[in-house]
């Protein structure tokens, strides 16, 4: 039996907010939880009206575990989006919402996972991605990692500037960045080769985006000799 | 407790009392997996039914074509909070592979196991009477990959995470074994309208 967490719902304070790009805010809650996960996990989230109506959704975390008692959810506004306009709309510093987990223990790393690591992101696919990027250079920075990382353009990418500087100063971390709607291309056998090359052989692959993004991303892998079993996936939206 | 200045988005009544517990509908189809689509020839694909280790009987695409069929149209609900209604599916029910095989259920659970590493338990009193199949056809059209085609395992009124994708078989075991969600935490039965979501739950 792989370790199995406590699910209960339990109250998280909003500690702080902060725009992460036009379309995503980074939310710190105070939780419980805020140590006991593995990064790459998410968490649901739980509101809840006034005459009892509940909304729930999930939301990769951001952070890794920092000891600040907290941790981050980077929220897109979606049209529309039920809970997410909640955040990005009504939420403020000290309001309290439900959350439980975490959850999610196949797309997560640990540093005794070990490497190479190979992490593909496509837009707010990448924040799960975070979370392990920030892990590893806290306890586990010689493990060979990249990231290939594409987003429509260089203000929709998110925390690329604290990826850059990582990608300056860690040894053995580097980052491919494509913004495909300001000349960059699509992820493709190219890219995918470049990786590969500049990685080595990856032990550890994470891919984590919309569904055509992902699935484009593991069958490229795949042809470029990558084990199935090696691949893990994790999909936003349909 | 309430959420400050949360009103929510209800769906219409007739929708309401659809969903689930915490579900919300969605129009497309979502997908979710652990890993990439494996690569599946039907000129190769068998499907074998296992107590434990020992095989029982076991189906090539073509046999497997032969065998009667099953369709079954209703409503999805998926542990991710989504649910997908109306939605028509196609294939080979359980109780019609077991009379195929000539053979009673020799245990009260299975493993159900995907040509990826996936694997689900689900008892086999919620296979029998009609209430799963072995889907190859969605829509009237074979199950793309993304959706587990050629051959899902198909259980409606449990959370979709049972309906494992690219089955190549079941596994019938003497106790009630977790598959691989289930030794991470979810719920070993997944009954969508009690909320069987996790292992508390």
């Amino acid at each position: 039996m792989i370790e199995v967490p406590d699910f209960r719902w339990r109250q998280a304070l909003i500690t702080a907010i902060a725009p992460v790009t036009a379309r995503v805010k980074s939310f710190r809650l105070r939780t419980e939880i805020a140590d006991a996960y593995r990064p790459g996990q998410h968490v649901d989230v739980r509101l809840t009206a006034e005459d009892g109506y509940r909304a729930q959704r999930s939301y990769s975390i951001a952070s890794a575990p920092d000891g600040s008692g907290t941790i981050e959810l980077m929220i897109e506004g979606l049209e529309g989006g039920e809970v997410s306009g909640f955040f990005h709309e009504i939420a403020e510093v000290g309001d309290a919402i439900e959350l439980r987990g975490p959850i999610g223990g196949a797309f997560s790393w640990g540093p005794a996972d070990g490497g190479p690591l190979l992490l593909v992101g496509g837009g707010s696919g990448v924040v799960p991605l975070l979370a392990m990027l920030r892990h590893r250079g806290a306890v586990a920075p010689e493990i060979p990692a990249l990231l290939l990382y594409s987003a429509r353009t260089r203000g929709d990418a998110i925390a690329l500037d604290e990826i850059e500087a990582r990608a300056g100063t860690e040894p053995g971390l580097s980052l491919i960045f494509t913004a495909t709607r300001s000349g960059g291309r699509r992820i493709d056998a190219a890219t995918v080769a470049e990786a590969l090359t500049t990685l080595g052989h990856p032990t550890r692959v994470f891919i984590c985006g919309a569904t055509p993004f992902v699935g484009t991303a593991a069958t490229l892998l795949v042809e470029a000799g990558v084990a199935p079993g090696l691949i893990r996936t994790e999909r936003f939206g349909g | 407790m309430a959420t400050r200045g949360f009103v929510g988005r209800r769906s219409p009544e007739e929708t309401q009392k659809r969903l689930p517990p915490g579900q919300h509908r969605v129009e497309d189809f979502p997908i979710l997996q652990i890993g990439p689509n494996p690569t599946i020839d039907l000129a190769t694909w068998r499907f074998t039914l296992r107590e434990g280790a020992k095989p029982l009987k076991s189906w090539s695409w073509d046999e497997f074509q032969a065998l009667p069929r099953t369709a079954w149209q209703g409503d999805i609900h998926c542990v991710t909070k989504w649910s997908k209604f109306d939605t028509g599916w196609e294939g080979v029910s359980f109780d019609d592979l077991l009379a195929d095989a000539r053979i009673a259920a020799p245990t009260d659970f299975l493993l159900a196991e995907g040509y990826d590493d996936y694997s689900t338990n689900v008892p086999v009193a919620d296979l029998a009477g009609g209430r799963a199949m072995i889907a190859t056809h969605y829509e009237g059209a074979p199950i793309e990959p993304d959706h587990g085609g050629p051959a899902r395992l198909f259980v409606p009124h449990l959370y979709l995470w049972k309906s494992a994708k690219w089955l190549k078989g079941l596994r019938f075991t003497k106790k009630d074994e977790a598959g691989f969600w289930e030794m991470r935490g979810y719920h070993m039965y997944g009954d969508p309208w009690r909320e069987q979501r996790y292992t508390s739950d």
